[in-house]
């Protein structure tokens, strides 16, 4: 067991494209690290780097406090699951989880006690005669979780390692590996592309675009005061609604109505330099119909009224599209995140407001439904550069805050 | 016919439109579901659209085959056409008694395995080096398949000027005597043609089997601790297996029906003839009909025999097949 820093990690290919750039990361000894980001943010570029299967271009990476930059994969005492589990095909389950200990030369009875040991914990004991070709989804994904952890390495690191699971799988698996890691203790890095893995899996999230990282913290600090329009459209499903907000007298002027805003909000904005045309971020769940307000609640919000567009029934609660006038929110991060999603799910933010309320709400679809929302859960972010205006020293205060 | 008491014409016609499907359907019950009169005719234009290449296959191979086996059980020489008749085995006693036969046996098999293994083991260097190349990929893999590209008669010619005293670059470096009129240079420089011309070969088929080898299988084998040989012994090579099967098995049997080079480097003189070689002599050039045939015979058999041995192999070659039940 051991911590790994990445002290201004980079890579770059000899073509010049920058895959990774300046990564600083401090994991703990014995904790759950989630590398999040759309596909091409650098995130399984690092995680390699890690492994010693990619060369660091710059920066220096120690593990357990050595400098570990030039060693071989072999001497760096990790652990790596793979999305596509690559177990060899040509040997069973117990041979495959064997492997690492046969090549670190362990004596024959101490291989089988770990292998069995291992096996048991991830209920692998009946398979351990099969060919990896005879085993479902799910064990393959099991086999590969227990030939990282047999060897007891320093740390495990995990490259999407549920992506290839069906839907109901993947979240049993999910409260596996979560187990499996809280048992061992064992420091562990893995990455995905999910967010709600992310959200549910790690001590901390790491979110990354572009080869940088964006925001470091635990999954809630990152849902809850997101520093920039990225990681606000990123973390969360249905993601946060974007707005376009155009400045005006002290007042937002938005398609769900005018805004009002605090002071400090205002101090920004009267800065020379500050944007004249903003982005309204807020969440689904900080809606509420109008009728199931009651009246302490309603004074920290305002309301709308909108045509209701589809009503999509989960039980618990209720998701309503409505369709709102007004123009659509646009910045590069919006688009970056609108491609990631396969476009369908950013394309409509601007005209299409996504709100979670209340089952007992009697909303139907044609009809026009008035509308609560909570001022103090609004983020606002500059469209030039992402940032979250609202954050004061990392904690998201609404536009009201004084 | 039908079961209706007093079917009506309309009923008597539709019966007889039906008939034809009716009829199997009742038979079938007892054996395999009847086929539709679509799938019949299905079948039958498959059968239709096989027939040429078939018929092709029977005309170049059945024929010949069988021509060969009947002629192998006559004695037949054409120098003397007035002695032919059918004898039975007695020509294959007559070669398998004879030790020009055995030796020439032996010389193919010395090839065979010698250019097989050596061949193994270069293309498999070859291959790795095509599959790793990045800079001038192309380049490389043109250059190495260039041996291949030439025809063997050629290659073969110029490696016989190159290895006479006196012409050839060669057979100068040795000095003493022309390697190419004693028995151990001839055969080295024999099986060394062979294998400069077929590891190219030897080499595009590993490097197909390298393709099978998932990128990730062998990261994985690097954090699991393994050494590069390690990565390649206990990770490659199982998997990579069927493929090798299929290499050995191609370069195995052209490597029995060695000729071309043998006939122009050494013309089979000083014990160098294979046994394809020995029928030629005996079969075109002695005329005799009968011991030829017998001896193409005896290669059929010896090649089919290996590609069996080999096609077994194949059966449990397969990675990741549970193998557990059939031991």
């Amino acid at each position: 067991m051991a911590d790994i820093v990445l002290d201004k990690v980079s890579k770059s290919f000899p073509d010049g494209t920058v895959a990774v750039q300046d990564v600083d990361l401090e994991i703990a000894d014995g904790e759950f690290v989630i590398l999040v980001g759309p596909s091409g943010c650098g995130k399984s570029t690092t995680l390699n780097m890690i492994a010693g299967l990619e060369d660091i271009s710059s920066g220096e990476l120690r593990i357990a406090g050595q400098r570990v930059n030039d060693k071989a994969p072999r001497d760096r005492d990790i652990a790596m699951v793979f999305q596509s589990y690559a177990l060899y095909p040509n040997m069973t389950v117990r041979e495959n989880m064997a492997f690492p200990l046969r090549l670190a030369k362990l004596d024959k009875e101490t291989i089988d006690r770990k292998v069995d040991e291992a096996a048991k914990v991830l209920e692998l004991t009946s398979l351990l005669d099969r060919k990896p070709a005879n085993l479902s989804g799910g064990q393959r994904q099991r086999v590969a979780m227990g030939r990282a952890i047999v060897r007891q390495p320093k740390a495990f690191l995990m490259d999407e390692p549920l992506s290839n699971l069906d839907a109901k799988l993947r979240v049993q698996m999910r409260t596996v590996v979560s187990r499996l890691q809280k048992q061992l203790g064992t420091t562990t890095v893995y990455v995905t592309h999910d967010q709600t893995e992310a959200m549910t899996l790690g001590d901390r999230v790491v979110i990354m675009r572009g080869g940088a990282v964006q925001q470091v913290g635990p999954p809630q600090e990152l849902y809850d005061h997101p520093k920039n329009l990225f990681v606000a459209g990123f973390i969360g499903s249905p993601s946060m609604n974007f707005l376009h907000a155009a400045v005006q007298d002290g007042e937002l002027h938005t398609a769900l109505g005018t805004v009002p805003i605090g002071d400090r909000v205002r101090r920004e904005l009267e800065a020379a330099d500050a944007p004249r045309e903003l982005i309204l971020g807020i969440r689904p769940e900080h809606f509420e119909d109008a009728e199931l307000v009651d009246d302490d609640t309603r004074r920290r919000g305002m309301e709308f009224e909108a045509p209701v567009d589809i009503v999509e029934s989960m039980g618990s609660d209720k998701y309503v599209y409505f369709t709102v006038e007004g123009e659509k929110a646009s910045a590069a991060e919006l688009e970056e995140l609108a491609a990631d999603a396969g476009a369908t799910d950013f394309a409509g933010a601007g005209g299409n407001l996504v709100t979670r309320l209340s089952a007992e709400s009697p909303v139907a679809e044609g009809q026009t439904r008035r509308v609560w929302f909570n001022l103090e859960k609004i983020h606002l972010f500059d469209p030039a550069n992402g940032r979250n205006l609202t954050l004061h020293e990392g904690r998201a205060a609404g536009a009201l805050a004084d | 016919m039908s079961i209706n008491a007093t079917p009506t014409g309309a009923d008597v016609a539709a019966e007889e439109t039906r008939q034809p499907a009716a009829v199997p359907k009742q038979r079938g019950g007892r054996r395999k579901p009847p086929l539709s009169e679509n799938k019949k005719a299905e079948r039958r234009l498959g059968l239709l659209l096989c027939a040429p290449a078939a018929l092709v296959m029977i005309a170049v191979t059945a024929y010949p085959i069988i021509y060969s086996v009947w002629l192998s059980l006559q004695r037949f020489d054409l120098r003397f056409p007035d002695q032919r008749e059918f004898i039975g085995l007695e020509n294959y006693v007559t070669v398998l008694t004879n030790e020009f036969w055995w030796t020439a046996f032996g010389v193919t098999m010395l090839i065979t395995v010698v250019t097989v293994a050596v061949e193994l083991v270069l293309g498999m260097g070859l291959a790795i080096i095509m599959h790793r190349t990045i800079i001038g990929r192309g380049l490389v893999r043109t250059s190495a398949l260039i041996p291949y590209g030439i025809v063997t008669v050629v290659a073969a010619f110029s490696w016989r000027y190159a290895w006479t005293p006196g012409t050839g670059y060669l057979a100068d470096l040795f000095s003493d005597g022309a390697p190419l009129t004693e028995r151990a240079s001839s055969l080295a420089i024999i099986m060394l043609a062979e294998i400069w011309k077929t590891t190219p070969f030897m080499a595009l088929l590993l490097m197909a089997g390298l393709a099978l080898v998932p990128e990730d299988l062998l990261k994985a084998a690097s954090t699991d601790g393994a050494t590069a040989w390690q990565k390649f012994t206990k990770v490659m090579l199982p998997v990579m297996k069927p493929a090798i099967l299929v290499a050995l098995l191609f370069r195995t049997l052209d490597a029995f029906r060695v000729f071309d080079n043998i006939f122009v480097l050494t013309a089979g003189g000083n014990e160098t003839s294979s046994v394809s070689m020995l029928a030629y002599n005996n079969l075109i050039r002695g005329l005799n009909l009968g011991i030829g045939s017998t001896m193409s015979v005896l290669i059929f058999i010896t090649v089919a025999i290996i590609a069996f041995v080999f096609v077994k192999l194949f059966g449990t070659a397969a990675p990741g097949s549970d193998d557990g039940e059939r031991r």
